[in-house]
């Protein structure tokens, strides 16, 4: 039973842009959908995060006589207990988030890669001493060993909260690292690389590195929506308070000036829904990342067809057609809408 | 048999490095808080007391780092943390004992039907690919990137309130006696529901979108192909084939990622005021009490290596492969 000329054609309709210059091909993971709107959400916070403080219209310490009042057309999210301008707490602490997100996923990103290549390259030893080192990481929650180091430090600033978070959040990635250098070091393109005798190192930054440079991003990614939502939580529960404003602040004082009994919703929902937003947009890059790695991954779009004779079948990608005869379905159960599998 | 010899060495030796961890890091970092506080309480607390604070934090600056080890292992085998200081004189370890049995009913229910919904969903999503169940990943997406505590917010402003079946903090109703009886546990569990929603809705998406990559992939295996030509039905292959041997990986993330939710689950407590640990992790944290602080992180990484363990005979079970090593 094959499926007619007409049908194939449709379920491969999806226009598929062949553009020959090489540049194009390269950021060709920009086309999905998904990271295309991560970028332009990171876009937007990053922008923010430059501009924030020349354009927030007031001081965000700044006292005034309005006293936990909802949104006007002065304060566009409302004040606080002293009066601030709740807008201008939000676009002044968005620096620090895109700070130290950013510092906190570099250093986690540099040590998992030494650590991750190096344990998968070299193996033996030296692997088994890694990759202890990196569970032990693993199962440690993060969190508070965090909180345990952030707050024996007598003055906390963003930087050290990067630090502190990056040192200790590489983990996850150096695992996948391994996984996949282990994976590369016996294929061929090494082995001959090895046989013409390049060195060890230049075998690990020019043949293994570039082959992993998806994988970085990714981790690189996913550590800052941790390392974003670990600064945050720190400030939310009081730690580095005098590092300046940034949106775990926010939500510290709205916890601390009980703003859930009062029905102050300004005071806590802007930075809630900024955090969710920037979160939303590194997840889809990192989906869109992940998707340009294993296109299996993508979401295919319409896949239920109508063929000629009026029976519905459901193109499956990934899975080997096994098309059942009307005759057997009715045997086992009778199901006389069952869908046939099919190969795109 | 052997492997499992060698995942109790790796959990001793994890808990031998948590441990050390702990005994470094007031000793490293520059300043001195422990010994301002000691001085402050310096009257009303017994030798004993003061002298298991200065082991505890490194104050006997004429012993070798060596000694202070050695002494700062021998007071954890006595099951001595020191003293409080903001439930002072009460011992660190009595109010963990308070706390933690609060933050294990929670977190531990929570997270296991988390994973079973979140998996039992992605199996679905996974098998499902390509139809309106798509739909449902940007969903799960935006949900994972919610930080616990937000949701917990937005939970407490919209669904409690004067009149609502739900109270918007506490662990139970101000009058009730602790204690096995059914009028407690009636107002206990009805203080949790809204803490345990929260951690639920926000941990539920990560299950569902690993379970449905793993689901994607194992989809396109050989046997999966011979079950469909068997004639099984859709609903079999799917959950004896499909969902088996991808349930795997499920199952060691499962481990992995129990210390994060942990940490989550913490900022749930703090909003709700929950009386278990992540509450006082919060006010320990304002109080500066450094020898709370460090009992909490000592007893929550033992805790999680426990249930690591436990996940990892579950995973000695369902794979074969693991036990015939020996």
């Amino acid at each position: 039973m094959s499926l007619p000329a007409t049908d194939m054609a449709a379920v491969e309709a999806s226009p598929v842009i062949v553009d020959p210059s090489h540049k194009r091909r390269r950021f060709r993971f920009l086309t999905s959908a998904k990271a295309a709107s991560g970028l332009v959400i990171i876009g937007f916070f990053v922008v923010l995060a430059i501009i924030g403080p020349w354009i927030a219209p007031y001081n965000p310490d700044k006292r005034g006589n309005d006293l936990v009042k909802g949104p006007s057309w002065h304060h566009w999210f409302g004040t606080t207990h002293l009066g601030q301008d709740i807008f201008s707490q939000v676009i002044v602490g968005t620096r620090a988030v895109v700070y130290v997100g950013f510092l906190a996923s570099l250093i986690a990103g540099v040590l998992s890669v030494l650590v991750g290549v190096t344990a998968g390259y070299l193996g033996g030893i030296i692997d088994d001493l890694l990759s202890s080192l990196t569970n032990v990481f693993l199962v440690i929650p993060g969190l508070l060993l965090i909180v345990i180091i952030t707050v024996s430090i007598p003055t906390v600033t963003n930087t050290v909260i990067a630090i502190v978070i990056g040192v200790t959040s590489w983990a996850w990635g150096a695992r996948v690292l391994r996984a996949q250098t282990m994976s590369l070091r016996r294929r061929d393109y090494i082995e001959a690389s090895r046989a013409t005798g390049e060195t060890t190192w230049r075998i690990i930054c020019f043949e293994v590195m570039p082959n992993l440079s998806a994988i970085i991003a990714s981790g690189f990614v996913g550590t800052a929506i941790y390392a974003v939502l670990s600064e945050i939580t720190l400030a939310f529960i009081g730690i580095g308070g005098n590092a300046g404003w940034n949106w775990g602040t926010i939500l510290y004082w709205a916890q601390g000036q009980a703003a859930l009994p009062r029905g102050a919703w300004w005071w806590f929902l802007p930075a809630s829904f900024a955090i969710a937003l920037l979160g939303t947009g590194l997840a889809l890059l990192n989906f869109g990342i992940d998707e340009f790695i294993s296109p299996r991954l993508r979401s295919s779009g319409k896949t239920s067809i109508k063929m000629l004779n009026g029976r519905k079948v459901r193109m499956r990608v990934g899975f080997t057609p096994v098309l059942s005869s009307p005759a057997l379905t009715s045997a086992s159960g009778g199901r006389s809408d069952r869908t046939i599998e099919g190969a795109a | 048999m052997k492997h499992l010899l060698r995942r109790i060495g790796f959990y001793l030796f994890t808990a031998w490095a948590a441990i050390t961890v702990n005994f470094f890091v007031p000793r490293l970092v520059p300043g001195d808080p422990v010994s301002s506080l000691l001085a402050r309480y310096q009257g009303e607390m017994s030798t004993n007391a003061i002298h298991s604070l200065r082991v505890l934090f490194g104050l006997d600056k004429n012993q070798s780092l060596l000694q202070q080890y050695v002494s700062y292992w021998g007071q954890l085998f006595h099951g001595n943390l020191g003293l409080s200081f903001k439930h002072f004189p009460t011992p660190v370890l009595s109010v963990i004992h308070q706390t933690l049995p609060w933050t294990l009913c929670l977190v531990g229910i929570t997270t296991i039907a988390s994973f079973v919904l979140g998996t039992g969903l992605g199996v679905v999503a996974g098998w499902r690919r390509g139809t309106w169940v798509d739909g449902l990943l940007p969903v799960t997406t935006f949900l994972q990137s919610v930080p616990y505590f937000a949701l917990g917010m937005l939970l407490i402003a919209f669904v409690t309130g004067p009149g609502s079946y739900f109270p918007s903090g506490g662990g139970y109703s101000p009058g009730a006696i602790p204690g096995w009886h059914w009028g407690f546990i009636t107002t206990a569990v009805r203080h949790s529901v809204l803490p345990a929603l929260t951690i639920l809705i926000t941990s539920v998406a990560g299950w569902i979108l690993g379970m449905r990559n793993m689901m994607v992939t194992v989809a396109s295996e050989d046997y999966i192909t011979v079950a469909h030509a068997k004639g099984l039905s859709d609903r079999r292959v799917m959950v004896n084939y499909a969902a088996r041997n991808a349930l795997l990986p499920s199952i060691s993330g499962f481990a992995l990622s129990l210390g994060f939710i942990v940490g989550g689950a913490f900022l749930v407590e703090i909003v709700f005021s929950y009386p278990g640990i992540g509450s006082e992790l919060f006010s320990a944290v304002e109080a500066k009490d450094y020898p709370l602080l460090q009992g909490i992180f000592l007893i929550i990484t033992l805790s999680v290596l426990a249930a690591n363990f436990i996940a990892d005979l579950v995973y000695m079970f369902l794979d074969p492969r693991t036990r015939k090593e020996a």
